[in-house]
């Protein structure tokens, strides 16, 4: 797992309070993890503070699953 | 039309001196003071440097951690005394228990003035850039608490909030009582919190000249009719009532703590702190309680004050209970529980009521602690129960309570007779 994936998923631990087994590349953050809508505007901010970028709205909204998030801040992360 | 008769069936208590209704109670019977050095954040640089804080409250014992994450500590504690006071009552266990008859009246001073405050600060401390959690706005609202308790329990009769500063929760007991009392719930769940003591808390109300600045002795710091106070400690609390229709609690073979008899809300109209110096909206409220409750004030035998520790606030209240009782207020007991508690704000009317109700359960009142000099501005004829409880039969308690405003609110309680 890249050093990305590693922060990704201990944001989504700690934030959504799940299991990291729980965590997989597919899980989707409010059918599998049980985000509402404003769990997942506070962990994209999150995953913004963290990796010091800000990702636009429209993009956010692409951002659904584990595995999304991950790719997006590899490719964007500086 | 006919009012109903309303019953507490319920209670639940987060307080400085304990963590539920008998540690509390034992707290106030004994005399114990809430008051020491304030944990919750770094007060070094404060004029007041003390307060009454919760002893040994992890919201993670009752709340799941992602849960607690989200609630304000105000709402933390009044979803926990919530708790305790539905399960206590066993009302959602009856086969009469109607989930849409069933409201939550939650009152709070301020609200969540932790979050607003480190909201704030990360904002202040950016590049202008917006960065608000999400969870801002829905943690720091006052009229969260209620919604939460409803959530948690699915009730969903009536809901909402009650502000009148340190009057709220006296307010939202007096909003329960008159809802059940026209018929529009069967229970209630009410009562009141507050957890301010933070920077700007602790830093605004000393701005104000309000608090103690007693740092070299915190427990002996609020001493409500002492010569020597120097304003109040603050406090922070949650209590929870289960008003509920007396027909209703008696046809599921409750347990009955108490009748509700009446209440009363004024105003001074006079100014934004300072009490009307002939204590004239707190004469009035009690009076309105009075006539709301069909009562005479030979009646009651116990004033719970609002007695807050401040110079001017003790002595116009003292002034008014003296002219609403006539002869009677010297064969009352008077005491005021924060010298114990401190000061909880929006959550005072609901412990204070809480101290009342006990007060008649167990016939015995709670003192007024740390007496040690007479004012003489003061009537000491009267009994302010000094320093010890008294055991004596309590038929009618009654609570005042004042909030920065001109807010006033009072309620009596009664023993309960079939």
């Amino acid at each position: 797992m890249s050093d990305i994936a590693t922060r990704v998923k201990k944001i989504i631990v700690d934030k959504l309070g799940v299991e990291e087994a729980e965590v997989t590349n597919e899980a989707s953050f409010t059918n599998d993890l049980g985000a509402d809508s404003l769990d997942t505007v506070e962990l994209i901010m999150e995953f913004e503070k963290e990796f010091n970028i800000s990702i636009p709205d429209e993009q956010a909204e692409t951002i659904t699953t584990v595995g999304q998030a991950v790719s997006y801040l590899e490719e964007h992360a500086k | 039309m006919q009012l109903k008769r309303v019953v507490v069936t319920g209670i639940g208590a987060l307080t400085p001196l304990g963590n539920n209704l008998q540690e509390y109670w034992n707290g106030l019977v004994n005399g114990v003071s809430g008051a020491d050095f304030i944990t919750l954040f770094d007060a070094s640089k404060f004029k007041t440097r003390f307060a009454c804080e919760l002893k040994n409250f992890d919201p993670t014992a009752f709340l799941d951690k992602k849960e607690a994450r989200k609630l304000d500590r105000f709402s933390q504690i009044a979803i926990v005394a919530a708790d305790q006071a539905i399960e206590d009552s066993q009302i959602k266990n009856s086969p009469s228990f109607n989930p849409d008859r069933v409201g939550v009246v939650f009152a709070s001073g301020i609200g969540g003035l932790i979050t607003f405050q480190e909201e704030v600060k990360a904002f202040a401390g950016g590049d202008g850039t917006p960065r608000f959690n999400p969870f801002f706005i829905p943690k720091m609202i006052l009229d969260i608490a209620s919604g939460h308790i409803s959530m948690r329990h699915t009730l969903r009769g009536p809901n909402f909030a009650v502000v009148s500063a340190c009057a709220s929760s006296t307010n939202a007991i007096m909003e329960a009582f008159n809802l059940i009392r026209i018929g529009k719930a069967d229970a209630i769940v009410t009562g009141g919190s507050e957890s301010v003591i933070s920077e700007a808390g602790v830093g605004g109300f000393n701005a104000m000249k309000a608090m103690s600045e007693r740092n070299d002795d915190p427990k002996t710091a609020s001493r409500p009719y002492d010569k020597d106070r120097d304003g109040f400690v603050m406090g922070e609390a949650a209590g929870a009532l289960i008003l509920e229709e007396y027909e209703h609690a008696i046809a599921r073979g409750a347990k009955i703590y108490c009748e509700i008899a009446g209440t009363g809300a004024t105003a001074d109209a006079y100014h934004i702190t300072a009490p009307h110096p002939d204590g004239l909206g707190a004469k009035n409220v009690m009076l309105s309680a009075l006539d709301d409750a069909g009562m005479q004030a030979s009646e009651i035998d116990y004033v719970n004050t609002h007695g807050t520790s401040t110079p001017l606030g003790d002595i116009a209240e003292v002034k008014a209970i003296t002219e609403v009782f006539g002869e009677h207020a010297y064969k009352l007991n008077i005491s005021s529980t924060k010298s114990m508690t401190g000061h909880c704000l929006g959550a005072a009317g609901v412990i204070e009521a809480i101290a009342c109700i006990m007060s008649v359960v167990n016939d015995e009142i709670p003192p007024t602690i740390n007496h040690f000099t007479d004012d003489p501005e003061l009537d000491n004829n009267l009994n302010f129960t000094f320093n010890k409880s008294q055991k004596r039969t309590v038929n009618a308690a009654l609570s005042n309570t004042f909030g920065f405003g001109g807010h006033n609110a009072c309620v009596i309680v009664k023993k309960y007779k079939g």
